[in-house]
């Protein structure tokens, strides 16, 4: 017998895990002399209250939709991906490369084949770590890390000695070729009539994004190589008794997760800066992480949690621009939502449990 | 000659330094792992260490008064981690991801409101950081060709931590491998039903070497801000919690071997440092990028198993359910 219902576990569980991270953010926030209450209303009116602050809101759900997804595909196979961040970092070599070197005549092929170009780039690169999981045993947290740093050094030399074009003081390719440019949510709503902000990020990868989201839900639930993810991150020894290769569904999992997390360049690199820069995934990769857990790993919970994380973004963003509260505190908040909803778990799960067995046993009693 | 001797001992006396933090580190996630707690929280602790000795240190004007501010912080640290993987039986990695995390952003903030410096500290000098100390003799015998100045230059004028933090390595080794706590430490890393049955505490060790873990990343920390460099900045561990994780993997959990190989990253980013003396010598250019990433590709290799199988303790990890 289940110990609790459904839909506490998708819906209350998370809830007050994210109440709770919401009350420490707020007595963090009162700890350094500010006020929450008018924090959060400067927040909400500076990432949802006007067109601009929508764009940068679903420009950074975006990327957190691509590392979320791509650490949700690796949880259900019981394998934690911390690599999204390298992953998108090789991810936008991929694209840049894609986009520097091939002569795109239209934005629609060049978003296709940098796509496929930096899902490629982050795949392989989550290939390695993979590979030692799956034949050598080498924790998978561990080596993704190294691999963490590894992209860093790799990129940083790149960027600083090969792809940096003469006479450019900055770590940076040069500026991708003006039909690869993607049109954003500006170009987009225009067609419809709905005037939308024109000098926000937002762009066409978001579309991207929602169908890669659609994409993991199909794979997961819909399909056999799903059903195997599943079933090897539920039992591994019985998935293997049922004839699931174990080498196998490691490995694929982690080119899916990697995949995924090197398409977000798209997003940061293609569709925003318009040249590969250092440092183009700005920690998303770990968000990844806190939208995942939030979103129970489901791509419908992940795309909500990724659009609270993008008003999280934007609005800690208009924060430290207009107060003296500093952009860190969205760091503090992500560690406590990874904190809560993650690894104290249990302490929220554990009481409601109780509550709802208890109350279920006075019910019976009463029946 | 005489140069060639400099620039050893230059590059020497910076690998000793650059190591103790990678040392100390590393010896408390030996500590943690060998009970059986994944720690990749080793980085946050540090950072949190880092960033209160330095601040409490700059308000006091005592660097020991930070030193204890710095211990406290990470230990608190410690507790949540405690908590989470210990008594709420947590996933431990998520936990250290989540401490890592709490440490970037809260140090930051709390440094902006104390003192309005972008996430700094004050400069740190006097009695408020810790001074190089002169070993005996020192003076004296640095005239004698050879030993005088490896003696000199070397050995002597460090700060108390670096002694601190070598006279932790046979320390560790006593501890684990010589008395009754140590084993019980390593028994309940590879088999707390053991343990348990044995009728000694598994949550009481555990905690106990989480504790330590913190005291130690708590040294490690405050060696950055008031030894090594002379006030925080923000992020100022810069990835060195994951060189001494990189570090624990190399040394296969063992002490002595955790000072070797925190000598060796210590070396590399001693190196990284000194491009200017790598041409010299070796006649072409290294990528300072390469020397940077070397330590996490030497530990891949080593995970990979081509030198050796580094095999963690068997119950990392795992949080422990007593049988009912």
């Amino acid at each position: 017998m289940e110990k609790m219902p459904a839909w506490a576990d998708v819906v209350l569980v998370p809830l007050i895990s994210l109440l709770l991270a919401a009350a420490i953010s707020a007595l963090v926030i009162m700890g350094i002399g500010e006020d929450p209450v008018a924090a959060v209303k400067m927040m909400v009116s500076g990432a949802l209250g006007s067109t601009y602050g929508w764009g940068y809101t679903l420009y950074y759900a975006t990327n957190f939709m691509f590392t979320g997804l791509a650490v949700s595909v690796a949880f259900h196979a019981k394998m934690f991906n911390i690599g999204g961040e390298g992953q998108a970092m090789i991810g936008g070599l991929g694209v840049a490369l894609m986009a520097l070197f091939i002569p795109w005549p239209h934005w629609s092929l060049a978003l296709i084949f940098c796509s496929i170009g930096g899902a490629v780039f982050g795949a392989l690169w989550a290939l390695i770590p993979a590979i030692l999981q799956a034949k050598r045993g080498s924790h998978i947290v561990i080596t993704t890390i190294m691999f963490n740093f590894m992209a860093a050094a790799l990129l940083n030399y790149l960027l600083v000695s090969i792809l940096r074009p003469v006479k450019s003081m900055d770590p940076a390719t040069a500026s991708f070729p003006e039909p690869t440019h993607l049109p954003t949510l500006h170009d987009l709503l225009m067609p419809l009539g709905i005037e939308f902000s024109k000098s926000a990020p937002a762009n066409v990868s978001l579309l991207l994004a929602l169908a890669a989201a659609v994409f993991v839900w199909v794979l997961i639930w819909r399909t056999r190589l799903g059903y195997a993810l599943r079933a090897f991150g539920h039992s591994d020894t019985a998935a293997q008794y049922a004839g699931i290769n174990p080498v196998k569904i490691t490995i694929l999992a982690m080119l899916i997760s990697g995949g995924l997390a090197g398409m977000m360049a798209v997003n940061t690199t293609l569709g925003e800066a318009e040249r590969l820069v250092l440092n183009a995934t700005e920690g998303a990769g770990f968000i990844g992480i806190a939208v995942a857990l939030m979103g129970r790993s489901h791509p419908f919970g992940v795309v909500l949690a990724s659009i609270l994380f993008g008003f999280l973004y934007q609005g800690g963003a208009e924060l430290a621009l207009w107060t003296s509260i500093p952009r860190e505190l969205i760091v503090v908040i992500q560690a406590l939502v990874i904190l809560f909803t993650g690894a104290l778990d249990n302490m929220v799960r554990m009481p409601i449990e109780r509550l709802f067995i208890a109350l279920r046993g006075s019910g019976d009693r009463d029946g | 000659m005489v140069d060639v001797l400099n620039d050893l001992l230059t590059v020497l006396d910076s690998t000793l330094r650059l190591a103790t933090p990678l040392l100390l580190a590393c010896l408390a996630g030996l500590f943690s792992e060998r009970a059986g707690i994944f720690d990749i929280g080793l980085e946050g602790k540090m950072l949190a260490a880092a960033f209160f000795s330095a601040a409490v240190a700059a308000l006091t004007g005592s660097v020991w008064i930070g030193l204890a501010s710095g211990i406290a912080a990470s230990l608190a640290l410690s507790a949540v981690h405690g908590l989470a993987s210990i008594t709420f039986r947590g996933n431990q990695l998520i936990s250290g991801v989540a401490i890592n995390f709490l440490a970037a952003g809260m140090t930051v903030l709390i440094a902006q409101s104390l003192f309005q410096q972008g996430g700094r500290t004050p400069s740190l000098s006097g009695q408020a950081r810790f001074n190089p100390v002169d070993l005996p003799f020192a003076e004296q015998i640095e005239t004698v060709p050879l030993l005088g100045p490896i003696y000199a230059e070397l050995f002597s004028g460090h700060t108390i931590l670096v002694y601190a933090a070598l006279a932790m390595v046979p320390l560790t080794w006593w501890l684990l491998y010589r008395t009754r706590f140590g084993l019980r430490l390593r028994a309940v890393g590879e088999a707390p039903e053991a343990v348990d049955t044995a009728g000694v505490s598994v949550i009481r060790l555990r905690f106990t070497a989480v504790a330590i873990c913190g005291v130690l990343c708590g040294i490690a920390g405050a060696y950055l801000s008031t030894g090594l460099q002379a006030g925080f900045v923000k992020d100022m561990t810069a990835g060195r919690g994951y060189i001494a994780l990189a570090a624990l993997i190399f040394a296969k959990w063992r002490p002595w071997y955790a000072l070797i190989s925190c000598l060796l990253f210590g070396f590399l980013q001693a190196l990284a440092l000194r491009p200017d003396l790598i041409e010299k010598y070796l006649f072409f250019k290294v990528q300072i990028q390469l020397l940077d990433a070397l330590p996490y590709i030497l530990t891949v290799i080593i995970l990979a198993g081509f030198v050796g199988k580094a095999i963690p303790p068997r119950a990392g990890g795992e949080p422990y359910v007593k049988e009912r």
